[in-house]
């Protein structure tokens, strides 16, 4: 699905990825987690196509593209899906026009015809059940006045419309109660499949009881110093990060 | 000596003026005269001057024009069942009306108007200082008598077209509108310029509104490239009154806007809307004054503008609350969105009140795309330019709806998708 090697990256001067390795297969849930400042949220930046970072170093590979040569738009358009840290507020534009045109720009890309009015009214529906979002949001204009679970419940209710290949959710679970948090976990294991693939960037192990990964990396100044399975997760949570820091000093 | 030369005729406006033929409609005498006295001593406004300090007018004050005093004109009044009433204008005479007019309305070009009819044209336009409502005034070639009488709700839009056709073109006009007690009318403005060029279209508006009456104006300005236009409203409402008007401004090189509504009224309610979308070189100007004078009104201005290319965008809007305009609600914005880094809006909005018991709010915003929006969408897999489109319609948007005809609503929605290629 995506294979990242030796992936540098750097903002206003500053190195924050320092030569990252990561290969992602379809069917897999990969964790990425890591103390603040680790370059969590860059990677996530990066493979989604911001333009203040520079990439000095490295390849993507995403289903035998390079990622880096395409356009944000190309990249969401071959598959790829970020769910934001801080889903932005846009006044005056509803989510029901702005996800009706992502459709369609997406399926002109891939030379098929527009969605039809009736399909994608009842795709919306259904999409809008899983994550437990009233129909009455659809119409409101993105993300505007809503509380921070609501937003993050939207971010995954786009995944769901948009179908991607793969998808990088950026501390999701940042600002969400539990109910919340166990609402956007059930929407994104519904949406698990062995065609797609999902990397989820936390902080904390609590969203991994409700997404259970098959990997857990920890990515700590700019690189992925230490990959293992689901414990590996209940064990940085037990004994912080320190350890680890320890463990590389030690190298 | 010094006075000598101060009375002299700026060398300027005289040569301006000397191509003009002087109106032949029955203007009350002593407004030609006093039109005629402010043209023989004064000179084009400089920047120097508070009221255009951020638009100059020497390109207009260059233009070498020509205007008819549409004495020759033909106008045919045509009857049809259409819901709307049509009058065409060309170069500033009227050529059509057509349309059944309901009983209660009178619409007619002032050539055919008597001087009883008109007794009262001109007194809501002030001409001290005013070269370009002078020049409208001495050599003025049309204009629409409209006249609303009392209890007549008139269901169907007034449609004005105009058309500049041919090349150094002066088209004076003037609307001169009476809506008498508890009744309604609607126009709709429409600036077209289908082959003019380095033209001046310069527009004089008179409206009264009555007791228990509702006037709605919607304007479109879309002259082509290389034309002038100004346009002067004067608006006087009576009490319980509503008066709406929305200014659309997306074409022309340079369009200045005063629109001036004096509340005389108690109870009255008052909309301005505006939108104007710019490229290239162009230069609009909305000069707006609210004029609270009595107790227990609502006012309300919105101004929405895209700025792109080397565009300019100049908005000063005045709300005056008067002592005796207790109780008044007043407010006002102005929005910008700037385009290109070339691209500049002078914003002041502003407020004199005089009162003590009254909620007014103004404000004035001008920034940029936001990149953020814009890569958010993207990451959707929307284009930049679908992003952008999006954007910019959810700005303007709020604006642009304020328009009461959905007909002028179509054809501005047709014009935008053309201007910034977005068909």
């Amino acid at each position: 699905m995506i294979k990242i090697e030796n992936l540098h990256a750097s903002i206003d001067g500053k190195e924050i990825l320092k030569g990252l390795n990561l290969e992602v297969n379809a069917g897999e849930v990969h964790a990425i987690m890591g103390p603040n400042g680790a370059g969590k949220s860059t990677l996530a930046s990066v493979l989604a196509g911001r333009e203040e970072y520079e990439i000095s170093e490295g390849t993507v590979e995403f289903n035998g593209k390079d990622l880096l040569e395409l356009a944000t738009e190309d990249r969401a358009r071959e598959g790829l899906f970020l769910a934001f840290q801080y889903p932005i507020e846009i006044p005056g534009v509803s989510n029901v026009n702005f996800l009706k045109t992502a459709i369609n720009e997406i399926r002109e890309y891939h030379g098929e015809a527009s969605i039809s009015a009736k399909d994608f009214l009842s795709l919306v529906k259904e999409k809008s059940k899983l994550v437990e979002l009233d129909a009455a949001f659809l119409s409101r204009a993105i993300n505007e006045g809503f509380s921070g679970g609501e937003k993050k419940r939207n971010e995954i209710f786009q995944m769901a419309v948009l179908n991607p290949k793969l998808a990088i959710l950026d501390e999701t679970d940042s600002g969400l109660d539990i109910d919340a948090l166990r609402i956007v976990a059930h929407g994104v294991n519904k949406l698990r499949s062995a065609e797609n693939a999902t990397i989820v960037i936390t902080h904390y192990q609590r969203l991994l009881d409700y997404i259970v990964p098959d990997f857990v990396h920890v990515l700590f100044d700019g690189k992925i110093v230490k990959s293992g399975t689901k414990e590996l997760a209940l064990e940085l949570e037990e004994k912080g990060y320190d350890w680890i820091k320890e463990e590389i000093g030690a190298i | 000596m010094n006075m000598d030369t101060h009375q002299l005729q700026s060398e300027k406006v005289a040569s301006f003026i000397s191509n003009l033929q002087t109106t032949s409609i029955q203007f009350p005498k002593e407004r030609i005269e006093l039109a005629e006295k402010v043209l023989s001593q004064i000179e084009f406004p400089t920047s120097r001057s508070e009221a255009w300090k951020y638009t100059r007018v020497a390109k207009i004050a260059n233009l070498t024009l020509v205007n008819g005093n549409g004495t020759t004109s033909n106008l045919q009044y045509t009857h049809s069942a259409q819901g709307s009433i049509e009058i065409t204008i060309e170069n500033g005479v009227v050529t059509t009306i057509t349309g059944d007019l309901p009983v209660g309305l009178t619409i007619k070009s002032m050539h055919d108007c008597s001087a009883f009819e008109l007794k009262e044209l001109g007194q809501l336009v002030p001409l001290e200082n005013e070269i370009f409502s002078s020049i409208n005034t001495l050599y003025l070639q049309d204009g629409l008598f409209i006249h609303v009488a009392a209890n007549c709700i008139v269901e169907k839009s007034i449609e004005v077209t105009h058309h500049i056709l041919g090349a150094n073109q002066l088209a004076n006009f003037r609307n001169f509108i009476i809506v008498e007690k508890n009744s309604k009318a609607s126009l709709v403005y429409n600036y077209i310029e289908t082959e003019g060029t380095a033209s001046f279209v310069n527009v004089v508006n008179e409206v009264m509104v009555g007791e228990n009456s509702s006037v709605y104006i919607d304007k479109l300005q879309n002259e082509t490239d290389g034309n002038f236009h100004i346009e002067t409203d004067q608006i006087l409402q009576n009490k319980n009154s509503n008066f709406t008007i929305n200014t659309i401004t997306l074409g022309g090189s340079f369009v200045r806007n005063n629109l001036s509504i004096a509340v005389a009224g108690t109870n009255c309610e008052t909309h301005l809307n505006g939108a104007y979308v710019l490229e290239d070189q162009q230069h609009v100007d909305n000069h707006t004054t609210v004029d609270h004078q009595m107790a227990h009104c609502v006012s309300n201005e919105l101004y929405k503008g895209i700025i792109g290319d080397k565009a300019t965008a100049v908005f000063n809007g005045k709300v005056f609350v008067r002592k005796d305009a207790q109780k008044v609600n007043a407010y006002q914005s102005n929005a910008n969105i700037l385009l290109s880094d070339n691209a500049t809006v002078n914003s002041k909005p502003e407020l004199e009140i005089y009162a003590d018991d009254v909620k007014c709010s103004h404000g004035s915003t001008t920034g940029q795309m936001d990149e953020q929006a814009i890569f958010y969408l993207r990451a959707r897999g929307l284009s930049e330019k679908s992003a952008k489109q999006l954007l910019v319609g959810a700005f303007i948007g709020d604006a642009l709806e304020k328009i009461s005809s959905e007909k002028l609503k179509t054809e501005i929605n047709t014009i935008l998708l053309k201007k910034f290629g977005w068909e």
